[in-house]
């Protein structure tokens, strides 16, 4: 769901041999570089300090509770689709200190963190995690108050998109409306096209900054034909998704269907691991962690990352509201792709698969949202059916 | 979305909404056995500024953490920074440790305030239980200041027993004035005590108020305020003249941890003063 | 100075009681007074009456083996206190004691007894009643029972 872009930048062609004047470019700009490198079987987001870095040559193929690397027989730059991280990791760190106090005599004294906020080019961007990326700009750059650290280190970032080629076994962004191609949201769009007698980087700047860089490349006009090609390739990926979901009038749905029987069984499978929310790019529930040293003289503040599905993140008075697993993955569910509506104005799912990857009971939000409509307890009969269909109570 | 109550007069707000404003306590008052109250005033040049009845602050207890905790104070002295605190966890026993002269942070004021602007040419049902005196007695105090423009004015108090009374000193003047309807009721109660004995709800009938130009605001343990919420309704008082205060874990306070959810709303941005008929439906949901 | 059938007739209790009965419910009537602290009743007694409060206040009261009287209700002005005396066995359960000074109405339950076997129609009227009273008391009870204002363990 990004944003239509001001200044369409004109489409330029770069070789993929010619990538590396593109990161050194931002690095002599004073960019810390953050792209995909493969570490630990996995394809993951890092600092990187040149191409070499990338995962080159490698795939990814995604299941539910299921992913693996698989060498391509070609050396694409970007032959994957997403990994465990999401940019969120940069934006909004996992840790982050907020703040130092001491005490004394007198009284207490606060100080802020004033450690340099990092200016990070992220590259590769996938358009689902652009659409991430704007959806998490409304909870914490939209609302009553800002998030000072988060809008520094969105401010100062420069955004490397790079097309989706081809879809993950787990991908939905078609149904989300958020890909496989990115409309907006970026510095730097890149398509990668790769056949038997062609390789090459269709670019193209989203803002002026990005008209800036791409003008000191190697880069020269790109021909209709490479343009066509670019197209294709969405269009191809576009028709290849791994996964869809209808999300036909989905907030009223998932509301009314808070006492769906569906809850008590996905309660059984859910192990309220909390992967989900930590590879999910649009999770943004935290937590305050206040410590002192051991004089108690001086303290400090974080905030952690949190995830609905712990037991005590509704704790209050002695219990938790939410106890049992089936209302927390409930609350999950009906928070992303209900509540948020209501509260951000979209939906706060891009179809990313991570989700259903990365749960390692196997879970699909899509299988999820399907048997939940399919058994739909708030829906009218059916005219002509000779038994209605209703959810168990 | 669920609208906001009512929105406040906020003061200066910091650049960064995670910082504490420096406070030092003036006077710390014992309510009860396991209540308190702290009078605080601002160190530095910037206070929370002023606020409105039902807001609450989050104080924070240094190198303990913060607590959610309701404005206690009148609104229309805010220099005199009340707030009364229960100690249930590690952070509110160490606000109880504070003595007069010692610091605490406050960030503040959030939340959707009591409609006392709403109220007005109505008959006013103030339905406290337990520490909810405290956030509803601002209330109390604004339509206090302007009785006339106030129809008949109730407060119903529950406590669970005679020495869970807070302000008892204040009740006995609230009793004493001709303008306001006073019940007081205790869950269980010793010999020596002479006033009433059962749930707060059993006072609603024998308080003035006529159900059809009635506001009735309620603040308490959620399932108190629920069962009083109900009578009401039941008595004929329209469902979106009856307000709540609703709580929920909070961290922030500011909309970003996530933690107050309730439904579809924030706790710390659309309530915690809900109106009744706009979360019904949430309240009759389990584990939500 | 009120009349007693007066004030049965305007009391919301007896609402839509139709005259015949309010007649007999009157002629079982009686206005008292008591003194604080005196009781009304005593656990274990016969029912025969109940009383509707007309001003005062009355505690019921449990006696707690090794801790004393606990006062779990209270009844005042305008409510009716006491049912033991429509159902067997037609003992008291509890101990009410006037916690100032109280003037009621007691009804004689006894001769009330015998006329709604005579006339159920009058039984059934006086039952409903009852029942409402004891569904509003059970209500409030189990949420006194839940003890909210505790903290939870």
């Amino acid at each position: 769901m990004a944003d239509k872009p001001d200044t369409v930048g004109q489409s330029r062609v770069l070789q993929p041999a010619r990538l590396g004047d593109l990161l050194e470019s931002l690095r002599t700009r004073g960019y810390e570089l953050v792209g995909p490198t493969v570490r630990d079987g996995a394809i993951i987001y890092d600092t990187i300090s040149g191409p070499a870095d990338l995962p080159v040559g490698w795939t990814d193929e995604h299941g539910a509770g299921n992913y693996r690397l698989r060498r391509r027989d070609d050396e694409a730059l970007f032959g994957y689709t997403v990994g465990p991280h999401s940019w969120k990791k940069f934006l909004f760190p996992p840790a982050a200190l907020l703040w130092r106090a001491s005490r004394d005599a007198d009284g207490i004294t606060i100080a802020d963190d004033d450690d340099d906020v990092p200016r990070f080019a992220f590259i590769g961007v996938r358009p689902c995690e652009l659409a991430a990326i704007s959806i998490l700009d409304r909870v914490l750059l939209q609302g009553e108050y800002t998030d000072p650290n988060y809008a520094t280190r969105r401010r100062q970032a420069f955004i490397v998109a790079v097309n989706c080629a081809q879809p993950g076994g787990t991908c939905f962004c078609s149904s989300m409306n958020t890909g496989p191609e990115a409309t907006g949201g970026f510095d730097l769009c890149l398509t990668e096209v790769i056949g038997s007698d062609a390789h090459y980087l269709l670019a193209k700047a989203g803002t002026e900054a990005g008209e800036t860089v791409l003008a000191d490349l190697p880069v020269r006009t790109a021909t209709e034909e490479e343009m066509a090609a670019a197209a294709a390739v969405c269009a191809d990926a576009a028709a290849h998704m791994g996964r869809t979901v209808d999300t036909t009038a989905i907030r009223d749905l998932l509301y009314r269907n808070a006492e769906n029987a569906r809850w008590n069984e996905t309660a059984t499978r859910c192990l309220a691991c909390a992967n989900c929310t930590m590879v999910c790019p649009t999770c943004f529930c935290s937590t305050v962690e206040d410590t002192t040293d051991l004089a108690g003289t001086h303290a400090e503040r974080r905030r952690v990352w949190d995830s609905c599905f712990t037991a005590d993140f509704s704790y209050l008075h002695g219990g938790s509201i939410r106890r049992s697993v089936r209302a927390r993955y409930r609350q999950w569910l009906t928070h992303k792709l209900a509540a948020w509506q209501d509260q951000f104005g979209v939906s706060g799912c891009v179809g990313c698969g991570r989700c259903i990857t990365w749960c390692p009971a196997g879970i699909d939000i899509t299988e999820e949202i399907e048997a939940i409509r399919a058994r739909d307890i708030g829906a009218p009969p059916v005219a002509d059916s000779k038994e209605t269909v209703h959810g168990d109570a | 979305m669920v609208p906001v109550a009512e929105s406040a007069v906020v003061g200066p707000r910091p650049a960064d909404p995670m910082r504490p404003l420096r406070y030092r306590v003036e006077q710390v008052r014992r309510e009860t056995h396991d209540t308190f109250s702290l009078r605080m005033s601002p160190v530095d040049g910037w206070s929370i500024g002023s606020f409105a009845p039902g807001q609450f602050n989050m104080l924070y207890a240094f190198g303990t953490g913060e607590a959610a905790i309701s404005i206690s104070a009148d609104p229309g002295n805010p220099a005199r920074l009340w707030h009364t605190i229960r100690r249930a966890g590690i952070v509110t026993h160490a606000l109880g440790r504070l003595q007069r002269g010692d610091m605490l942070g406050v960030r503040g004021p959030f939340g959707s305030a009591w409609p006392v602007a709403a109220a007005v040419r109505h008959d006013v049902l103030l339905i406290a239980g337990g520490i909810g005196l405290a956030p509803l007695r601002p209330a109390l105090y604004h339509i206090l200041a302007a009785r006339k423009e106030y129809r008949n004015v109730s407060l119903l108090y529950g406590a669970r027993t005679p020495d869970d009374i807070l302000f008892r000193r204040e009740l006995g003047e609230w009793r004493a004035r001709l303008d306001l309807h006073v019940g007081v009721t205790v869950d269980h109660a010793p010999t020596s005590w002479r006033g009433d004995v059962g749930v707060v709800t059993t006072l609603i009938p024998r308080a003035p108020f006529d159900p059809a130009n009635t506001m009735a605001l309620t603040c308490g343990p959620e399932l108190m305020m629920r069962f009083a919420a109900e009578e009401l309704a039941d008595c004929g008082v329209p469902r979106e003249r009856i307000y709540l205060s609703m709580e929920r874990n909070m961290k922030c306070a500011v909309g970003f941890c996530g933690h107050c959810q309730y439904g579809p709303t924030f706790i710390c941005k659309d309530g915690p003063v809900f109106r009744y008929d706009h979360i019904h439906h949430l309240l009759v949901t389990r584990e939500i | 100075m009120e009349t007693l059938e007066a004030i049965l007739a305007e009391h919301p209790f007896f609402a839509g009681l139709k005259r015949e009965y309010l007649a007999l419910v009157v002629g079982c009537a009686a206005n008292v007074r008591f003194e604080c602290d005196q009781f009304l009743f005593r656990d274990g007694q016969e029912a025969d009456q109940f009383y509707i409060i007309r001003h005062g206040r009355i505690a019921l009261e449990v006696f707690i083996p090794g801790s004393g009287p606990l006062a779990v209700d209270t009844y005042t002005d305008g409510e009716i206190l006491g049912w033991s005396w429509l159902l067997p066995p037609y003992h008291w359960q509890y101990d009410a004691r006037a916690t100032q000074a109280v003037r009621a109405i007691a009804l004689d339950g006894k001769c009330l007894r015998g006329k709604c076997e005579e006339d159920n129609g009058l039984g059934y009227e006086l039952l409903k009643r009852f029942a409402h009273l004891m569904e509003r008391r059970l209500h409030a009870t189990r949420l006194q029972l839940l003890d909210v204002y505790g903290t939870r363990r």
